[in-house]
C-alpha cells in the first residue's frame, strides 16, 4: 500500500463527530462527506473506519451492505467512487444490526489487519475515523502507523464545556504520542431557525468553545459548523451533503476546513521532506 | 476377547477363570460409552477453561438494584440522561448512587459540580462524594482534569473493578452506572462483573445512532441484561423566539426501533 500522508481524526467524546470521515459522533459521515472535495481534485482517498463497535461510516457513505473482497493481493476495499476506497467492520458482519463485542486485543488485530492486509492502492490521503476516547483503537493507530509520517490528527468537539473537557484530554493524548495535531473543528455551533433565522446556541459555550480553548493551547482553530438538520439527513441517506445541498452554510465552512486541511498537509510533507 | 495384563497372574484364581472371552455387546457398549465420555469431558473441560478467565457476577455489598444506561452510540445524552435519572430516583426519597463508567471522558464530575479526590474509610474503600444527595464515583476524581487516561482494555478492566468494588457505595436503593459509548470492554466487564437490574439505552432519532442503539441492545440481550427500553433525546427544538419546532436529528426513529425490538420508548427529550 502506497499512502502519501495519513490523517487520523480523533475526538475524546462520542457524538462529536470524530474521524476525520466522519463528523461528530452523531453524524459520522460529515467529515467524510467533506472528503468528496478531495475527490473533485482527483486526489485519491482512502478512508479507514477504526470504530469496531459502532461503524458507520458504510451507512454514511450509502455502502451498507457492500461485500469485501479477498484477491491475492489482498483485501479490496469498497470503492465509493474511483478515487474513494473505504474499508471498515461494517463491511464484515452477517447482518447489519449485528454487535461487535470484542475486548481491545481482537479490536487491535482487526486494525492491523485493515492498515497491512487492505490493498488501497496509490492513495494520496488515508483517513482514520476513530471512535470516541482514547484507548485501544487510538493507541494501536498511532503504534502502527507510526514509522509513516501521519500528517496529524483533526479534533472535533461541539461549543459546550462537557466537550471541551474531554477534547483537551484528546489533545494531551497527541502531545503525549507525539502527533501533530492539525486543528480543532466545533460541531454543530449554532442552529438557525428555518422559520425566523434566529440563531440559537444549542450547545452553548459557556466557557467561550473550541475558539478559545485553541487559543490558551495553541492550536490551530479550523472552523465552526453550524448545525444543519440535513447534514443528518444526508448521512442516514448515504447521501453526499456537500453535492446535494451546496448552498448551505455549513458546505462552505466544510469546503474551507478541507482547504485548511490540505494547506498543513502540503506544508507538513515539505517539512519532512527538507528535514530527510 | 479382552486383552489381559501380564499382572492378571497375581489375581486370585476366581477372577481369572472367567476372564477367558467377552461378549461382542460389552465390547460395543464400552467403546460407545468411551468415545461419548471421550467428547463430553473434552468439551466440559473446553467450558471450564474458558469460563476462568471470566469474572463471577456478585452483587455489590449495600447494593439493592442497579441501572446502567448506555447507547452505544457516543454525545447522544448518555450522561445527562443518567444523572437525571439519579435525580428524579432520589425524588422518590431512595438512596441512589451514580457511578461513571466512562473512564476516557468522565463528564459525571463536571455535570454534578463535584471536585477533588475521594477519601479512603478505615476499610481501605474509596469514599464516594455526594451532591444533590447523591454518592457519585468516577474516574475524574482520581485523574487530574485534561489528564488522558490512555489505556487498554486490561487496565480499564481492572479500572471497573475498583470502581465497583472498592467503594464504600454504603445502602443503596439504586446504583445508576453511566456507560461509555460502544460495546466493548467496559459494558462487558460490568455485565460479567454485577448482575444488573436493567439497561436504558438512550439514542437520538438519528439513523447512525439508532443503528447503534440496536447493536447495544443486542449485546445487553446476549449477556442476559434486561432491557428496559429506549429514550429519545434530542427530538425536538423548540425556538426560543418563535416558537417553531425543528426536529434538527430527525423525527421519532426510536418509537420506530422500539417496535422493532419489543421494548418501551420511556420518554421522549428535547
Amino acid at each position: 500500500m502506497l499512502v502519501s500522508r495519513g490523517t487520523f481524526v480523533g475526538s475524546t467524546g462520542g457524538g462529536r463527530n470524530t474521524s476525520l470521515l466522519s463528523w461528530n459522533r452523531k453524524c459520522s459521515s460529515r467529515t467524510t462527506r467533506s472528503w468528496r472535495t478531495f475527490q473533485a481534485t482527483r486526489h485519491h482517498v482512502a478512508l479507514l473506519d477504526a470504530d469496531m463497535c459502532g461503524p458507520s461510516i458504510p451507512k454514511i457513505m450509502g455502502v451498507e451492505g457492500e461485500q469485501v473482497h479477498q484477491s491475492g493481493s489482498g483485501w479490496s476495499p469498497v470503492y465509493v467512487e474511483e478515487n474513494l476506497g473505504i474499508m471498515s467492520i461494517g463491511f464484515l458482519l452477517s447482518s447489519l444490526d449485528d454487535a461487535v463485542i470484542w475486548r481491545g486485543p481482537k479490536k487491535n488485530g482487526l486494525i492491523k489487519q485493515f492498515l497491512r492486509d487492505v490493498d488501497w492502492g496509490e492513495v494520496d490521503y488515508l483517513i482514520v475515523d476513530t471512535p470516541p476516547g482514547t484507548s485501544d483503537e487510538h493507541l494501536s493507530i498511532v503504534q502502527y502507523l507510526s514509522a509513516t509520517q501521519v500528517d496529524g490528527a483533526v479534533i472535533i468537539t461541539t461549543p459546550q464545556e462537557v466537550s471541551l473537557q474531554d477534547v483537551r484530554k484528546e489533545i494531551n493524548f497527541c502531545r503525549k504520542v507525539n502527533l501533530p495535531i492539525i486543528g480543532v473543528v466545533e460541531n454543530m455551533s449554532g442552529f438557525v431557525c428555518p422559520k425566523c433565522q434566529h440563531e440559537s446556541q444549542i450547545f452553548p459555550p459557556t466557557t467561550g468553545g473550541a475558539m478559545k480553548m485553541c487559543k490558551d493551547l495553541s492550536i490551530p482553530f479550523l472552523g465552526k459548523v453550524p448545525l444543519d438538520p440535513r447534514i443528518g439527513k444526508s448521512c442516514d441517506e448515504g447521501k453526499s451533503f456537500l453535492t446535494e445541498i451546496p448552498g448551505s452554510s455549513a458546505t462552505v465552512v466544510y469546503k474551507d476546513i478541507i482547504h485548511r486541511i490540505q494547506e498543513h498537509c502540503a506544508t507538513h510533507q515539505s517539512d519532512v521532506e527538507a528535514t530527510a | 476377547m479382552a486383552l489381559l495384563h501380564r499382572s492378571w497372574r497375581r489375581w486370585p484364581p476366581v477372577v481369572a477363570c472367567h476372564i477367558t472371552h467377552t461378549p461382542a455387546w460389552i465390547t460395543a457398549a464400552l467403546r460407545a460409552r468411551s468415545s461419548s465420555f471421550g467428547a463430553e469431558k473434552i468439551e466440559e473441560r473446553q467450558k471450564r477453561l474458558m469460563a476462568r478467565g471470566i469474572p463471577k457476577q456478585k452483587m455489590i455489598p449495600g447494593v439493592k438494584q442497579v441501572i446502567v444506561v448506555a447507547s452505544g452510540k457516543g454525545g447522544v445524552g448518555k450522561s445527562t440522561t443518567a444523572v437525571n435519572l439519579a435525580l428524579g430516583i432520589a425524588a422518590y426519597d431512595m438512596v441512589v448512587g451514580l457511578l461513571d463508567a466512562d473512564v476516557y471522558g468522565p463528564s459525571i464530575p463536571r455535570m454534578m459540580n463535584l471536585r477533588g479526590n475521594p477519601e479512603l474509610t478505615n476499610s481501605n474503600l474509596m469514599r464516594p462524594l455526594v451532591n444533590f444527595g447523591i454518592v457519585c464515583m468516577s474516574m475524574g476524581f482520581l485523574v487530574e482534569e485534561g489528564a488522558p487516561v490512555v489505556w487498554r482494555g486490561l487496565m480499564v478492566m481492572s479500572a471497573i473493578e475498583r470502581l465497583l468494588r472498592q467503594v464504600d457505595w454504603g445502602q443503596l436503593d439504586y446504583l445508576v452506572i453511566d456507560m461509555p459509548p460502544g460495546t466493548g470492554d467496559v459494558q462487558l466487564s460490568i455485565s460479567q462483573n454485577i448482575p444488573i437490574s436493567g439497561a436504558i439505552i438512550v439514542s437520538t432519532p438519528q439513523d447512525i445512532a439508532l443503528l447503534d442503539a440496536q447493536r447495544a441492545t443486542e449485546m445487553f440481550r446476549k449477556v442476559n441484561v434486561p432491557v428496559l427500553g429506549i429514550v429519545q433525546n434530542m427530538s425536538v427544538f423548540q425556538c426560543p423566539k418563535c416558537k417553531y419546532e425543528s426536529h434538527i436529528f430527525g423525527a421519532d426513529g426510536a418509537r420506530a426501533l422500539a417496535a422493532k425490538l419489543a421494548l418501551d420508548v420511556l420518554g421522549s427529550f428535547l
